[in-house]
């Protein structure tokens, strides 16, 4: 999509976020999920988001991943103002920029793993065929050749989720957003998949921002960013591991 | 895309049978009710049209009694006479036939077996009156009717009842209080277009109907059949002038008889037949508003089981307008495939009533068009208010709904 992993001082980050704030609730009852987040995430990188539950860290990926929008500061993805945006503009920036992977894989259930990764191509609005190769080609790199034609229920865990990564990745996204994409599998599944992710992120150069509360996990990205109470507590770069 | 979501309708409704064939019931019933009724109900107003045509749409019945005025009559109607008769043959132009009756219920006896009916005293001109022939014997002669004879012509029902494969010809059976000679048997008329059985009556002569049953001179109601049926209006009038003057009926009043035009009948039936098929059509027409309310019912359901479903829709870039869509071409889909089972059940069933029912069948494309675009029309209506619900789901939380 963009030119991935250039550090070019002209291009604009990926994703800017200077002050993000998110309440929920109004007067005494109001919750502050976030209290001013600032965040800048460069094309190309890997970022592991960690903190405990109610540090904000889930109210983050939903504004990053334009689901939800902030109630106040500033995020700039490329060099769109998302907070302006309507809710139509944010579902087709979402079509267009985003690929999402769930715990819960959330596939569609009794539809076969290609109509599952055929899906966002469709409501882009590409032509059977071509949604066709892309959809098997994105299914191969996850490799999961020959089980096109398999419903979820006849999946593995790992399988569905890695039906679920092609599905994000066949349009070929800007980021790919994942909430604690092995918190539903075994530690060999777990890094069976996250294998699958450092290659997406090291070999195709996909940018990856992904939640989890497992260390081990997040020792998989490059950058470690820890939340607390609404606010960014640390932000570690890692050594790349060889 | 619309392919697509056209398919992806189809599957959802394959994938929920059983569901899918309950939901759309109600469309199934109400679509066919629709169709049965407007077309049985056509069916029986041309069946009307043609049975009373073919009584003779040139017959007048004249009747003692103005029937058609509000409440009961205070006195009993003053009767005719066979001199009122006479008169109608002689002064009004443009006649086929004229029969004096007389009628009363009466007990026939033939044997073990009798039955209770219709006896009629009247003269031959009544076969021609009501087109009406013989299937066996001869009709009454010159001699019989101005001598008052003890002969009778028996109607196919009483033929059946009385002698069974016997023949009757010559045959003595007693009606009322006198023995009397079966001389023809009349042909089947069948049931009159109200019901009755035209072939549950006994015919006599007038003047024996007088003289043994009746105990009077009274000549109850005048069957007349114009020559032509453009003279009926004519005819109709003279009769009334003339009946007037005989009865002397102050100028000013209401006519103390009435003069029945079939073709008015005929108008009456039909219209009445008319109003019962919207009746009943409109009726029909709100169980097939009810099986919009049961589609509304299980779409709403069952947004609510793919609500996660939807919300991954949501998350990976459908527009609102785009899930909408879906819901709403499912729910069309579903109501639109309900009516054309309702349309293939009904033209079974009404192809069924109409035999049973010896009724011609009407096939009417115009209603089944009508009904078939209502159950879609249904579908979009009934289906918007679930698909809009679908459409506006916030994908945070749907996508955490379990």
């Amino acid at each position: 999509m963009s030119d991935a992993a250039t550090d070019n001082a002209a291009t604009p980050p990926l994703i800017r976020m200077r002050g993000v704030t998110k309440v929920y609730g109004s007067g005494q009852a109001a919750m502050h999920a976030l209290r001013g987040i600032d965040l800048t995430i460069e094309s190309g990188e890997f970022v592991a988001v960690m903190g405990p539950s109610g540090s904000g860290k889930s109210t983050c990926m939903n504004v990053l991943g334009c689901l939800d929008t902030p109630s106040g500061g500033s995020y700039r993805f490329q060099d769109i103002e998302v907070p302006s945006l309507t809710r139509r503009q944010r579902a087709l920036l979402r079509r267009h920029r985003f690929g999402f992977i769930f715990q819960g894989y959330n596939l569609l259930p009794r539809t076969t793993a290609l109509e599952n990764v055929e899906l966002p191509l469709m409501y882009r609005g590409t032509a059977l065929r071509e949604r066709r190769s892309l959809a098997l080609g994105a299914l191969a790199h996850v490799g999961l050749s020959g089980w096109e034609q398999h419903r979820p229920g006849e999946l593995s865990g790992g399988q569905q989720q890695r039906v679920a990564i092609a599905r994000a990745i066949v349009t070929e996204p800007a980021v790919l957003l994942a909430d604690e994409p092995t918190g539903n599998l075994d530690s060999i599944r777990s890094h069976e998949v996250m294998e699958l992710l450092r290659g997406l992120n090291r070999d195709d150069g996909i940018t990856i921002v992904m939640v989890t509360h497992e260390a081990d996990m997040a020792a998989y990205a490059g950058r470690v960013v820890q939340f607390a109470d609404g606010l960014v507590a640390s932000d570690l770069r890692q050594k790349e591991c060889a | 895309m619309w392919w697509d979501t056209l398919l992806l309708a189809f599957r959802e409704i394959r994938r929920r049978m059983l569901r899918s064939f309950l939901t759309v019931l109600g469309v199934v019933i109400g679509v066919a009710a629709v169709i049965i009724m407007v077309t049985v109900g056509r069916g029986a107003t041309a069946k009307i049209t043609s049975d009373i045509s073919s009584l003779g749409s040139n017959l007048l019945v004249v009747i003692a009694g103005q029937h058609r005025g509000p409440g009961g009559s205070s006195a009993p109607p003053k009767a005719f006479y066979l001199h009122d008769v006479a008169a109608v043959v002689e002064q009004v132009p443009s006649l086929r036939a004229v029969a004096p009756t007389a009628s009363r219920q009466t007990k026939v006896v033939y044997g073990n077996e009798n039955r209770s009916t219709s006896v009629i005293g009247t003269t031959d001109q009544y076969l021609t009156t009501r087109a009406w022939g013989l299937t066996a014997g001869r009709g009454f002669a010159e001699a019989e009717l101005r001598a008052g004879k003890a002969v009778c012509l028996l109607g196919e029902t009483v033929r059946a009842a009385l002698f069974g494969r016997l023949s009757p010809l010559g045959e003595r059976i007693r009606v009322g209080k006198f023995s009397c000679q079966v001389i023809g048997v009349l042909a089947s008329k069948g049931q009159s277009s109200m019901g009755s059985d035209q072939d549950d009556t006994v015919l006599i002569p007038l003047r024996t109907f007088q003289r043994r049953i009746a105990g009077n001179q009274d000549v109850g109601a005048i069957m007349v059949s114009a020559a032509t049926e453009a003279d009926t209006d004519k005819v109709k009038i003279d009769i009334q002038r003339l009946l007037r003057e005989r009865r002397r009926v102050a100028a000013g009043d209401d006519d103390d008889f009435t003069v029945l035009d079939m073709k008015e009948i005929t108008a009456t039936l039909t219209g009445t037949t008319r109003v019962l098929t919207m009746l009943l059509g409109a009726v029909a027409a709100v169980s097939l508003l009810v099986g919009g309310i049961g589609i509304m019912n299980i779409m709403l359901v069952s947004v609510t089981e793919r609500t996660r479903e939807i919300g991954t829709r949501l998350a990976i870039g459908a527009l609102e307008s785009e899930v909408l869509r879906q819901f709403l071409v499912e729910a069309v889909v579903l109501s639109s495939l309900g009516g054309l089972i309702g349309v293939a059940i009904a033209l079974a069933v009404t192809l069924a009533i109409t035999r049973t029912m010896h009724i011609p069948f009407l096939f009417d494309p115009d209603i089944i068009a009508l009904a078939f675009a209502f159950s879609g029309a249904i579908g979009v209506i009934f289906g918007y208010v679930p698909a809009r619900r679908a459409a506006r789901l916030d994908p945070i939380e749907a996508l955490r709904h379990e």
